[in-house]
């Protein structure tokens, strides 16, 4: 199948371009403008919870489980020691006692905790690398010097945080999707009114031996470039945007947001929205042409 | 000689009512010349119809090339209609194309290079003497020079059935004159042509012309062997 962008002049005339308004252009323009916003959204928010992702898989927290205070005390400095010394963690911090009862006083009431209740000793750490080798090499070592230590990795999707991200990349994709739908709706419709507004003309070309075929590519060269141009209008137009936002975002300097940027492979999966549109309007016009002209004798 | 288009007993009925034609039957032989008679309303525009296939028959059967036109599948319709030119009786161009671009079409259609467009049909506007209408859009050009352009395109493509439906209602004498010698031309290239009209004065003009009469949706004659003027008629027979 040839889809033939460039109409001879001879072919553009066929069909009265004075007639109907260029409002296929105006109303890509507005789909491609919300589809690359939806699109940046998606792409960004997928980029911030895989970063995310990177940091909670190197995170493990080291519960020393000692009732007798003085052992645990111990054992957290000669975890913490151990710990400190391996190559693989890039952070070893023992979470403030204080602020650790501070935290859990709405489950052991207002009182000033008993001293006999055994609160672990945490510890906070940052894994260089996220690998299991790598936990169970620091898991070995750390119970070797404190045997009642337990570890818990931290799982993503344990993270509010990260299962909103998980839901506005999923309602970014649906919008993406929703709009590409909408697109080919609007493209049939305005094929099949195009039908009908060149009726006769078509009827001529039929008499004078135009397969559906040469039709339809008449209809789908004006729709590949009507929403081509429309598309492209309208991509600019968000770029610009995401762009704005973008700048807004740096200058925060919030830790969660900064997550939130485009790399060069979203860059150019934004660009070729357009195109992409293009195509999918054009194979939606051709195919309603298609379909209709099959009703014609 | 060959017989390039042949019906039997066709029939065909617009929606429920009574049938336009019945049992109309008749061979046309390739490369004669061939009129189609009858008062208005008798049927002429529906047979023409069937013959270049922009209606199908509600019975009976059509042969066209050789080949069953009744069943023809939809896919094989734009090869049979550029072997046929037609001047349609309501013209049929394209309004917001020049004379030039109307006439045009059939070669474009077909394919032809742009380059191996122009001479044709330029050679085609002198013939029909709009050479200084070229551009004129057809709104624009009177019902006679809009009936010339039409049947300029209905020419050009050299085509092996001419179907021309009341190509000179709207000329002067002169003009219908001259027409019908473009037809005689193309005739005498081997094109088979039949030319609907009730215009008398024409009848005439062409000697070796068949007659075929229609009266009520039936064929008067159906071996279409008359020639005019027509044997019972006043002024006598052959
Ligand atoms: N598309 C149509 N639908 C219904 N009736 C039609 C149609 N075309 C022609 N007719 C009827 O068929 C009859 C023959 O018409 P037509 O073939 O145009 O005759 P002619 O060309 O000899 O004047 C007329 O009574 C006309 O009203
Ligand atoms: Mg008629």
């Amino acid at each position: 199948m040839s889809v033939k962008v460039i109409a001879t002049a001879a072919d553009r005339r066929l069909l009265d371009e004075s007639r109907g308004t260029r409002a296929m252009t105006w109303i890509m323009a507005i789909m491609l403008f919300l589809t690359v916003l939806a699109a940046a959204l998606g792409l960004g928010t997928l980029g911030a919870a895989a970063l995310l992702d990177r940091q909670l898989a190197g995170r493990l927290t080291v519960q020393i489980v000692e009732a007798v205070e003085s052992k645990r005390l111990d054992q957290t400095q000669r975890a913490l020691a151990v710990l400190r010394t391996d190559p693989v963690v890039t952070r070893a911090v023992e979470v403030d006692r204080a602020k650790l009862t501070t935290l859990l006083r709405p489950w052991l009431g207002a009182d000033e905790a008993d001293p006999d209740l055994p609160i672990p000793a945490m510890i906070d750490v940052d894994l260089r690398a996220a690998s299991d080798a790598a936990v169970a090499r620091v898991r070995d070592g750390v119970r070797a010097v404190a045997p009642s230590a337990r570890i818990d990795r931290h799982e993503s999707w344990m993270s509010p945080v990260r299962s909103f991200m998980g839901m506005v990349t999923l309602l970014a994709a649906g919008l993406v999707l929703l709009m590409a739908a909408a697109t080919a709706a609007v493209v049939i419709l305005a094929a099949r009114a195009g039908l009908e507004t060149h009726r006769d003309t078509i009827e001529v070309l039929h008499m004078l031996g135009s397969t559906d075929v040469q039709v339809a590519r008449l209809f789908q060269r004006r729709i590949a470039l009507d929403t081509l141009i429309g598309g492209v209008l309208g991509t600019i137009g968000a770029v610009g945007v995401v762009l704005l936002v973008g700048w807004q975002l740096t200058t925060l300097g919030s830790d969660l947001l900064g997550g939130l940027s485009l790399g060069t492979r979203d860059w150019v999966l934004l660009g070729a929205l357009p195109f992409a549109f293009a195509v999918l309007a054009t194979l939606a016009a051709r195919q309603a042409v298609l379909g209709a002209l099959g009703r014609y004798l | 000689m060959a017989n390039i288009v042949q019906f039997e007993n066709v029939g065909l009925r617009y929606g429920t009512g009574q049938e336009t034609l019945s049992d109309v039957s008749f061979t046309l032989s390739t490369g004669a010349f061939y009129f189609l008679t009858g008062a208005s309303g008798a049927g002429k525009t529906s047979l023409l119809k069937l013959l270049y296939l922009a209606q199908r028959p509600t019975r009976g059967s059509i042969r066209l090339f050789g080949e069953d036109a009744v069943t023809l599948p939809r896919s094989r319709l734009p090869g049979f209609r550029r072997r046929i030119g037609v001047v349609f009786q309501d013209f049929r161009l394209v309004p917001h194309l020049s004379a030039y671009d109307n006439i045009a079409l059939p070669l474009r259609v077909s394919g032809v290079p742009e380059s191996d467009v122009e001479a044709p049909v330029r050679e085609m506007l002198a013939w029909v003497g709009l050479s200084d209408r070229v551009d004129a859009k057809p709104p624009t050009l009177s019902g006679g020079e809009q009936q010339r352009v039409a049947i300029a395109r209905a020419v050009i493509g050299r085509p092996e059935i001419l179907v021309a439906d009341e190509p000179t209602g709207n000329v002067d004498p002169d003009m219908a004159e001259r027409l019908l010698h473009l037809f005689d031309s193309l005739n005498r290239l081997g094109t088979t042509v039949v030319v609907a009209t009730h215009d008398f004065h024409l009848l005439g003009r062409i000697q070796k012309a068949h007659m075929m009469r229609l009266d009520h949706g039936r064929l008067l004659d159906p071996t279409g062997s008359l020639r005019f003027p027509p044997p019972n008629a006043p002024g006598g027979s052959e």
